[in-house]
């Protein structure tokens, strides 16, 4: 199937681009920058829940923990709430003294396997609700089809109807097969007009690692260079220890740098690990080591 | 030409894997009479971490298992030690200077102890649960609940047989244990560990690091994630270690070597130390009270 845009993406290099992600992982980082990198951390999370058993308690609950992550330490607040279309007013309502976005998924998450009239109206309806923000996904069986164009318009139309209301363009990696597919629509969901592009769904077990996100941040940083556009990056699912989302801190910033160090141009799709930021966090203050007990589960 | 010896390298037992101590930082063990035997790693507060992480990921799923199984798997041990009988003693000789009979006589003992304890992880509940008369309709009874992670520290673990006595009688009931090799039983205490790795010993339920007492003490205190403290031996800083063990309400409990070693351990009060006692009131419906009115 030939390109059918005016733009080209390059062949990814597997090989150079996992090297290059091992190298993240090797900084040394300590005390000072160490506590400020988990507290930035923390501020770039959308605190998930995306379960067929979630409740509006669960959903007031996880708010909760989003304004206030623990009872006495002075750490941010998370970046967003991350829920499904029926839960974004319970969320709105249990965060509206703050200034924590809601993000719901929509375009009948997560398979996407629906008519793009079902999912305008799925869009539709969760703005209406209150979103502050859409995570899409894309029609991966089109794309794997080579019906690029379709996949292209599906984003340009959703972003139309999101208006103001800030679009994450979720990928499911995993389930592209290749980086090169992954570079390819990284570049479509860019041109289409997303303002985040976003690894995974979370719910497939191939959820984001470091050298997809590092494929897709190219993507980003070379758009930016071509268009002085800057679009938003949120690797999700499968993060879920401090340590890891250091390393990814440090990737982000030495392929697209300090601007996109804050939560309006990175986001975590993670529920496990603020739990574990802030027990790094408590180990620094204390110096004891923490246990999962004394944190909320939720 | 002459052959090469192939010399083993020691290194740590984390969660079912021989890693080296990730800060790279070694000591020089001694046998007896002072003589080098070999560069052991030396644990960091770090591999502690890491090690207490992997106790706990494991500790719920063996409490799970069936105590006859944990039993088989306590046999299996005993097992896999007999067969490597010879390669113990004579670690064990040099290490502690001791002659080859005395050696053997030991690895043996401790291959008995195993057994003895790999006898009690079905017997436990029948001994100490019990059915508790209450004034009350409720069907009350009290069960044995393994604690849950265990640090075990030692001045310096004074001989294999002490070693393995500690281990086997604090993980049957379903604990798992981050231990410290003493400096004196290091060599014996990691070759245990391929013992352990091959026995069908579930990752992380026994974790073993070398290193300084001194060095790891404070934090083998303190971690939250520790349900409890076994102190072996001597520790001049005893107190301040109890204080750093209050932050979680961790049990600690001191032990000799000398009660270890003496055949009064095999008794099954020193298990019961490391279980909770759970008791529940199920309330009963006493629909037969009401009684003749002839």
């Amino acid at each position: 199937m030939t390109n059918p845009f005016d733009f080209v993406s390059p062949p990814i290099d597997q090989i150079g681009l996992i090297e290059r992600t091992q190298k993240f992982s090797t900084r040394s980082i300590k005390n000072d920058s160490k506590v400020q990198a988990l507290k930035l951390a923390l501020s770039m999370i959308d605190l998930t829940t995306l379960e067929g058993k979630d409740t509006i308690g669960k959903v007031q609950q996880l708010c909760a923990k989003a304004k206030k992550p623990h009872d006495f330490m002075d750490v941010p607040t998370v970046a967003a709430v991350c829920v499904y279309p029926n839960m974004v007013r319970v969320a709105k309502q249990a965060l509206s003294k703050s200034n924590i976005k809601v993000a719901s998924v929509a375009t009948a998450f997560p398979s996407g396997m629906s008519s793009l009239k079902v999912k305008k109206e799925d869009v539709r309806y969760a703005i209406e609700e209150g979103a502050d923000e859409i995570d899409m996904v894309i029609s991966r069986g089109k794309f794997l089809q080579g019906e690029y164009s379709y996949v292209f318009e599906e984003i340009a139309t959703i972003k139309e109807l999101c208006k103001e209301v800030s679009l994450k363009v979720i990928l499911e990696t995993g389930e592209l097969g290749s980086l090169d597919n992954i570079r390819l629509a990284s570049d479509i969901a860019l041109h289409a007009g997303a303002d985040f592009i976003k690894t995974s769904t979370g719910k497939i077990s191939s959820a984001a690692t470091m050298p997809i996100t590092l494929c897709m941040l190219e993507a980003i940083r070379d758009y930016y260079k071509k268009t002085g556009l800057k679009i938003g990056m949120k690797p999700a699912g499968g993060i879920s220890e401090a340590k890891l989302a250091i390393h990814y801190l440090v990737m982000v910033k030495e392929t697209l740098g300090q601007d996109w160090l804050n939560n309006s141009k990175f986001r975590f799709g993670a529920s496990r690990l603020a739990n574990d930021l802030l027990m790094q966090l408590r180990k620094q203050e204390t110096g004891f080591y923490q246990s999962s007990n004394y944190f909320s589960n939720d | 030409m002459a052959r090469v010896e192939v010399l083993k390298t020691y290194k740590l037992f984390i969660d079912g894997k021989f890693p080296r101590t990730e800060s790279g930082r070694y000591f020089k063990a001694k046998d007896a009479v002072g003589e080098f035997i070999g560069n052991m790693c030396l644990a960091s507060r770090k591999d502690f971490r890491n090690a207490i992480k992997a106790a706990r990921k494991s500790q719920s799923s063996w409490q799970d298992r069936s105590a006859y199984n944990r039993g088989q798997i306590l046999y299996r041990i005993a097992e896999n030690i007999e067969a490597r009988k010879k390669e113990f003693s004579d670690l064990i000789a040099k290490e502690q200077g001791l002659s080859q009979k005395e050696a053997m006589s030991q690895v043996e003992s401790a291959i008995d102890r195993v057994i003895y304890f790999s006898g009690w992880t079905d017997k436990l509940q029948q001994v100490f649960s019990s059915v508790n008369p209450v004034a009350s309709n409720h069907f009350n009874f009290s069960i044995l609940e393994p604690m849950g992670v265990i640090s075990i520290l030692s001045d310096s673990f004074t001989s294999f047989f002490e070693f393995i006595s500690v281990v086997s009688a604090s993980i049957l009931s379903g604990n798992s244990i981050v231990i410290l090799a003493g400096e004196n039983a290091s060599l014996s205490a990691l070759t245990f560990a391929e013992v352990l790795a091959h026995s069908d010993v579930p990752n992380g339920v026994v974790n073993i690091l070398s290193g300084k007492a001194e060095e790891l003490s404070s934090h083998f205190a303190s971690h939250m994630d520790s349900n409890a403290l076994i102190l072996v031996g001597k520790h001049t800083n005893r107190a301040e270690l109890e204080t750093l063990a209050t932050e979680n309400v961790k049990r600690v409990f001191c032990w000799s070597h000398e009660e270890i070693k003496a055949s009064k351990f095999e008794n099954p009060y020193y298990i019961k130390a490391l279980n909770e006692v759970k008791t529940t009131w199920h309330p009963i419906e006493n629909i037969s009270s009401s009684s003749s009115t002839y």
